[in-house]
């Protein structure tokens, strides 16, 4: 058991940690904040305001010695949520347990490097796929040797349920994924073929479920009995204990309502029976998000009592006493065959399309992940999937436990991210230059020669390089990506429902009106400015804007605000939609609002969209925000309709001046 | 901020980000009652910038081959070489619900501080094939204010209002294995590109072998008398891979030698003969076959078109006339 932790600096989370596991806690799962997830050090532009929010910034050896202090590494089991650059974490972790006396082949713990799902869902990749692969492989390949106890790659489905996936999707691209990089490996030529098999030993999972949990009980059958085929079939693995499905659980966040959001701690305990009930496919670690995650950062309290849901589950509850409940039983095998099948067609798809990366190149997954969470979220709006609280069985009296939340919610001190940034800056001027220079060239070297990142990342590391030039290092060789947004060649609104069709008619025809009115058809921008990675929002925003008649510039995540509002400028739009979930609207927003006005555009309307606290709402309000929509606000219908007259209402006031 | 049409165009002259947008939105502006204004900014354009400095290169080719990649890699390229550039993303998505998601940006990594480059993305949604008047229009604002303009589009030689009239030189991009490039020589259309480039050149040998089998067919096409005039300018077939970012400064070098051997006179004429067509399209999308049958004929519209452009007309001011030409025959019958 371990919770998912870091913030702050890494003196900060050290000292959580230790209260961590002085509390009994087994292993530590450090988060990083986003600019060393994707390779910034915080005195980088794109790192305004992110420095510390989401977990623990590391820019180089210093903070990793920092961060595991007085922590014995070779008793530790550290998991590392890290992915484009988890060679350089992984680096820089091996470089401090050996500055603590530490041999590497004693080192136990996770790296999550999966770049897959970056691309499609959570957003910190930064090398083209290809490229990533191979930093993938270059990472197994090293520690299926030199840091044995390690797991080099935790294939993850979790985020592809969060961006929308079905659950045969799910199985179908994480599997998938586990083929590309086992794939990867075999033909790199780093691993002998007789250690394939072990390599397949070492690939761990990290699902989702969610609360149709008979479903996710038959999909982690599913999963089981593939990976069980694929391992033994593809890759010839003998040893049943290497073909073993290995895999952790969260369970669902996209289902937690801010409306009466009590009720998601039923959702969560409902969610959790998914993984656990079946024995013969349950998950060998449960993580349970928060009650009120939709409303902000939870607090400890919030975080004790999911805690406590899973332990009354295990200690209480007679679960653990039976065998497998599901065997022998003619509905959950029909169940699981037809998925079983349904996602074996999908994967041979995916191999005639030419494999997972060139079927996130071309778009394909991306373009179908949205589709399918655009099905969901229509579903919903018109009352065809029923959500309760939200829009069925809506009354409710005052929750008592959301009376101070606003209050109550954690943050991060601002003064956190001016401290980082004179940090960092010391941390250059007393360091060796010529050794820094050194292990750069080699580090670039090794790169353009195809040959393994571990062993110059841990050179580098020693020297006291930061994680923006590692990340500059390998951006100049591999290049930069920029993923398909998955919503340009998407399907068209095809509502169901008499009422939801009325609607869309009716927004159309305001917009054909509008058209004529301004004499060019409404533009919106929708921009997704920082380093947060969620793209969901953004994209069914573009999605529907176009559906009901906008057209809509959508440039897809990681664009600074001065991108913003330049691409606002050129593109000539009536209205730009911001959408932010990492906590940094404060930084940005007012920002973006404040250079359109130096432009001289200061009566395009700004909207803003994600989790953002009511007291946040009203500063941004005051900072000259139009107007922000919060989970809550799930007709995307009514959303569309207030843009619709938002846009009207300032194109006259304009004309009128 | 009200302001003449001849001062926004003083400004676009100057590059100037917020008034090349300005002269955007109002070319895209349907009204009727925008004619006039548009008429009088392009006419204003036209006086604002030596003609012959500039040059624009069309991107054509079937959707998913990677041409925006591509666009942004040329962008690059040419901002690296010193020349300003302009890039006109047009979208042919039309939907039932006219809205249109123009994704074209999200490939582009930019500096926001770069006044050098430009990108729009236009919507032609609503328009029956081909390129929008606005387009024809956008371009001429973007060629005023920036060195290269880089106009991105699909379909070819399939109206008298795509690409090939709107551009000095047509790229055809093109991925391997595709078989594009047969139907395109079935089709009788291969005198138009001016350069072909087989993208995704990543693919290795099958991105090399499907130019070495384009290549023989442009050969066999030359020795049976098609395929372009080779005297003055012999189709290229290059392989890029825009994602690595290979063969882009070869493809630039190649613009730059189509530019040097078609400009002048040339260059000249299929700039005129454009903007004739540009001007017919206006004037057909309005009054339609009658339209033509009744100022005689596709031929005769044709030389009319080119008297009016040639008295100095705007393509829009030449609609126009047309049109009242049209009226006056038909008030007279």
């Amino acid at each position: 058991m371990r919770t998912y932790a870091g913030h702050s600096t890494a003196a900060a989370s050290n000292e959580l940690y230790r209260t961590n596991l002085k509390k009994g806690q087994t292993g530590l799962s450090v988060a990083f904040d986003l600019p060393t997830q994707t390779g910034y050090d915080p005195d980088h532009p794109l790192s305004l305001g992110e420095v510390g929010k989401v977990g623990v910034p590391v820019s180089h050896i210093g903070d990793m010695r920092a961060l595991f202090a007085g922590l014995p590494l070779d008793q530790m089991n550290t998991s590392l949520t890290i992915n484009a650059t988890a060679p350089w974490l992984l680096a820089l972790y091996i470089a401090a347990a050996e500055e603590q006396g530490v041999d590497r082949k004693l080192l136990q713990g996770t790296t999550q490097n999966d770049l897959v799902k970056e691309y499609l869902s959570r957003g910190t990749y930064i090398f083209p796929p290809a490229a990533s692969l191979k930093l993938t492989a270059d990472v197994i390949a090293y520690t299926v040797n030199e840091v044995p106890k390690w797991n080099p790659t935790n294939v993850c489905s979790y985020h592809l349920q969060e961006a929308g996936a079905t659950p045969v999707q799910e199985l179908a691209y994480a599997l998938s994924t586990a083929i590309a990089v086992l794939d990867a490996v075999q033909k790199g030529g780093q691993v002998a073929p007789s250690e394939i098999a072990k390599v397949v030993g070492r690939i761990s999972f990290f699902v989702n479920a969610g609360m149709r949990f008979i479903e996710e009980t038959c999909k982690m059958r599913a999963f089981t009995e593939l990976w069980d085929r694929i391992t033994k079939e593809r890759y010839g693995v003998a040893e049943e204990s290497f073909r073993r499905f290995r895999y952790g659980v969260q369970v669902n966040s996209l289902g937690l309502t801010e409306q009466q959001p009590e009720n998601n701690i039923l959702r969560i305990v409902m969610e959790m029976l998914g993984v656990t009930l079946s024995k013969d496919a349950r998950a060998r670690a449960v993580q349970l998000p928060a009650w009120n995650e939709a409303l902000g950062l939870p607090r400890p309290w919030d975080q004790q009592w999911s805690l406590r849901a899973q332990q009354i589950l295990a200690f209480e509850s007679d679960l653990l006493e039976y065998d497998d409940l599901f065997a022998g039983s003619r509905v959950i095998e029909a169940k699981v065959a037809e998925m079983v099948d349904a996602a074996m067609r999908e994967i041979k798809d995916i191999e005639a399309r030419g494999g997972v990366i060139e079927a996130v190149e071309s778009g394909y997954l991306k373009q179908r992940l949205v589709e399918s969470n655009a099905a969901r979220l229509r579903a919903i709006e018109s009352g065809d999937q029923i959500v309760v609280g939200v829009n069925k069985f809506k009354e409710t009296a005052q929750c008592p436990l959301t009376k101070d939340l606003d209050a109550a919610i954690l943050t991060v001190d601002p003064k956190v991210e001016g401290q980082a940034v004179q940090a960092i800056k010391l941390w250059r001027a007393e360091r060796d230059d010529q050794a820094v220079k050194a292990a750069l060239a080699k580090l670039r070297a090794t790169v353009e020669q195809g040959g393994n990142i571990m062993p110059p990342s841990i050179e580098a590391a020693r020297a006291g390089v930061t994680t923006g030039e590692w990340g500059g290092a390998l951006r100049d060789v591999l290049g930069e990506y920029r993923a398909p947004t998955g919503v340009s060649g998407a399907r068209l609104d095809q509502p169901s429902g008499a009422s939801s069709k009325e609607s869309l008619e009716a927004l159309r025809k305001r917009i054909t009106e509008l058209t004529q009115e301004l004499g060019r058809r409404p533009k919106i921008l929708v921009g997704k400015p920082g380093l947060d990675g969620h793209s969901n929002g953004a994209e069914q925003i573009a999605l529907k804007a176009r559906d009901v008649g906008f057209e809509v510039v959508y440039e897809g995540i990681r664009v600074t605000p001065e991108q913003i509002v330049a691409s606002a400028i050129e593109e000539g739009v009536h209205l730009i939609g911001i959408s932010i979930l990492s906590g940094s609207h404060l930084s940005l927003v007012p920002q973006i609002v404040q250079t359109l006005r130096d432009k001289g555009l200061g009566h395009v309307p700004v909207v803003v969209g994600g989790i953002i606290p009511e007291a946040d709402a009203r500063t941004l309000e005051k900072a000259g925000v139009a107007r922000v929509y919060t989970p809550k606000d799930f007709a995307l219908s009514n959303i569309m309709g207030e843009l619709v007259d938002l846009v009207a209402e300032r194109a006259r006031a304009h004309a009128a001046k | 901020m009200p302001q003449s049409e001849s001062e926004l165009a003083a400004r676009v002259a100057l590059a100037d980000k917020v008034a090349v947008a300005a002269a955007l939105n109002l070319i895209e502006d349907r009204r009727p009652q925008s004619r006039p204004r548009i008429d009088a900014l392009l006419h204003a354009l036209s006086g604002a910038r030596a003609s012959g400095l500039d040059h624009r290169v069309g991107l054509t080719g079937p959707p998913g081959v990677g041409k925006s990649t591509l666009t942004a890699a040329l962008a690059r390229e040419y901002r690296a070489r010193g020349k300003t550039v302009g890039v006109l993303a047009v979208d042919p998505s039309s939907l039932r619900s006219g809205g249109a998601l123009l994704g074209d940006r999200a490939r582009m990594a930019f500096d926001p501080q770069d006044d050098g480059l430009f990108v729009r993305s236009l919507a032609t949604a609503g328009d029956t094939g081909g390129l929008s008047s606005a387009a024809n229009a956008g371009v001429e604002v973007l060629a005023v204010a920036y060195d290269r303009v880089l106009v991105e589009t699909t379909g070819v030689g399939q109206t008298e209002t795509d690409v090939e009239h709107v551009v000095d030189t047509v790229c055809l991009v093109i991925q391997p294995g595709s078989g594009d490039v047969l139907q395109f020589i079935k089709a009788g259309i291969m005198e138009i590109p001016d350069v072909i480039v087989v993208n995704k050149g990543d693919h290795g040998k099958l991105a090399q072998r499907a130019a070495a089998d384009l290549r023989g067919a442009l050969e066999r096409l030359r020795s049976a008398g098609m395929g372009g005039e080779p005297a003055v300018w012999n189709l290229p077939v290059l392989v890029t891979s825009a994602r690595d970012r290979d063969g882009i400064d070869a493809l630039v070098d190649t613009f730059e030698a189509h530019l040097a051997a078609v400009s002048g006179e040339a260059q000249l004429a299929r700039r005129t003969h454009g903007r004739v067509a540009w001007a017919i399209s206006l004037f057909t999308r309005r009054f339609g076959e009658h339209g033509v049958a009744t100022l005689g004929g596709r031929e005769a519209l044709h030389e009319k078109a080119e008297g009016a452009l040639a008295q100095g007309l705007t393509p829009v001011g030449a609609a126009e006339s047309l049109g009242a030409l049209y009226l006056a025959a038909i008030k007279a019958g």
